[in-house]
């Protein structure tokens, strides 16, 4: 039991922390530049938003499988797999919604911070800073899209017991084998997890939150 | 004027959409393997029933556990299982009324056409296991308490060897139906047991062979129990009954050993039903 609740945590938190550090410069990238192809970009975003994991999880099988392009990396059917998944489930909803919070940063500020000689990485930090509320949103919503599905990493993991076994797909595992009070209590697991992870989220939010 | 008509006529469309799924059909419904439905059988003999009876049969697909879970639950009318010793359980408990042989088919040790086991030399299917345990060949478990499954433990019971998932690094149990389990082993090139049947059906599209098959212990009988009513009063009973008779009877246990013959040139099960048998 123990083993599949850490390499759930394994899993989504290497996925997640990964996301974030593509995820939060992407998300100030948008927000900040224009550019051409600026608008199409952020469609693409919003429509990784809301992608459905399992059909992440169908594209990232095929190309990880014996015959597919990147075959001979051999992650399919391993943690690592499981993690490329996630990666690509979680990176959209944070960069979508750091440019969101960023955006919604007062524009003057930044004009401010420049005319008083901020340099650009000084700039951009002060905004995140501002937009602290926002970001920590987003870094939750990636967090709760990846440890709560389970299309992908059952297709790409595979629920090897000992390897490859999360909560969510153990879950599925105990239900169809008609083990109900073992599903459920796997389920408490993962609400529990995702409660104490929202809760330090929270605390990092801090006095900011009730500006 | 036009407007109006245009309201009334999707109002009335929409009336008889609701009443034609209102009235007359009954629903019966049917728990099984995952095996079972994946192999077609089903699709094939369900629809003269549906029509006979003027009813729809709802399958639920599950593993062997949940369906027998189901059964004791009352969720389902009517569960068609592949696992005597729990089906027998199912009745003493009381769970169940009127078992019936339907049919039987075999389970088949397929792998990767190279063999490196060497399992096709084997005299008995214990030893296929014991081959694959000495090679420390990469063998896919189904583990999850399905009929395949606990006929793959009886096996490796026989051949005196207990594969640990972890420890024994060659032994992956992925805890999921045969389909997937097919497609699994079929990415590793890895050896698995499977019931003919879901195999037959999938050999276009997989790259392993069957390279172990005859062994009486590989025998697979499939058996059919109504819910029993006394137990859940609300689960349709006589329908349920009425199926039984169905599927048991001579002319549908024909039709069973007809299916898939055209398409794979054999049989995908074999009638096995008292009917069946007092009319030979």
């Amino acid at each position: 039991m123990w083993g599949i609740v850490l390499l759930t945590l394994r899993v989504s938190g290497t996925a997640l922390l990964l996301s974030t550090l593509i995820g939060i410069p992407v998300g100030c990238w948008l927000g900040f530049r224009r550019f051409w192809g600026r608008r199409l970009t952020i469609a693409a975003i919003y429509t990784g938003m809301g992608f459905p994991p399992v059909v992440v999880g169908l594209f990232v099988y095929l190309l990880l499988s014996r015959s597919g392009p990147l075959g001979s990396l051999q992650w399919l059917y391993t943690p690592n797999g499981m993690i490329f998944a996630q990666v690509i489930i979680s990176f959209p909803i944070v960069a979508g919604f750091t440019m969101a919070a960023v955006m919604g940063v007062n524009p003057n500020l930044r004009q401010q911070l420049v005319s008083l000689g901020a340099s650009g990485w000084q700039t951009t930090l002060t905004v995140l800073g501002e937009a602290r509320v926002g970001v920590i949103v987003a870094i939750v919503a990636g967090f709760g899209a990846i440890i709560s599905e389970v299309g992908a990493v059952m297709m790409v993991g595979g629920n090897i017991e000992g390897v490859s076994r999360v909560l969510t797909t153990a879950i599925v595992q105990f239900t169809r084998m008609g083990m109900f009070d073992m599903a459920i209590a796997l389920g408490i697991v993962l609400l529990l997890i995702c409660f104490l992870v929202n809760l330090v989220m929270l605390r990092l939010q801090g006095r900011y939150l009730d500006q | 004027m036009a407007k109006r008509a245009l309201i009334l006529f999707i109002l009335l469309g929409l009336a008889l959409i609701v009443a034609a799924g209102w009235g007359g059909t009954e629903t019966l419904i049917l728990a099984t393997t995952t095996s079972t439905a994946d192999s077609g059988l089903l699709d094939y003999i369900l629809p003269p029933f549906e029509e006979a009876y003027h009813c729809r049969v709802e399958v639920i697909a599950v593993g062997t556990g949940q369906a027998i879970k189901l059964g004791r639950r009352g969720d389902c009318d009517v569960i068609l299982v592949h696992a005597r010793a729990e089906e027998d359980e199912f009745v003493a408990q009381g769970y169940g009324v009127s078992r019936r042989d339907i049919m039987y088919n075999d389970f088949v040790i397929i792998g990767p056409p190279d063999d490196r086991a060497v399992i096709s030399e084997a005299a008995s299917a214990a030893e296929a296991f014991a081959r694959i345990a000495k090679a420390e060949a990469t063998f896919v478990s189904r583990g999850d308490n399905s009929g395949t499954h606990l006929k793959e433990m009886e096996i490796w019971e026989e051949a005196g060897l207990t594969p640990t998932p972890g420890e024994d690094k060659w032994y992956l149990s992925v805890g999921q139906g045969m389909g997937e389990t097919l497609t699994f082993a079929n990415e590793k090139l890895a050896y698995t047991i499977s019931d003919r049947a879901t195999y037959l059906s999938r050999s276009g599209g997989l790259d392993l062979v069957i390279l172990f098959e005859g062994d009486e212990i590989l025998l697979n009988p499939y058996g059919i129990i109504a819910v029993n009513p006394e137990l859940h009063p609300h689960v349709n009973y006589d329908l349920a009954m009425a199926f039984i008779e169905y599927i048991t009877s001579y002319d549908t246990q024909l039709m069973i050993a007809q299916f898939g013959v055209e398409e794979y040139g054999q049989p995908l099960f074999y009638p096995n039903s008292l009917e069946f048998w007092q009319n030979q």
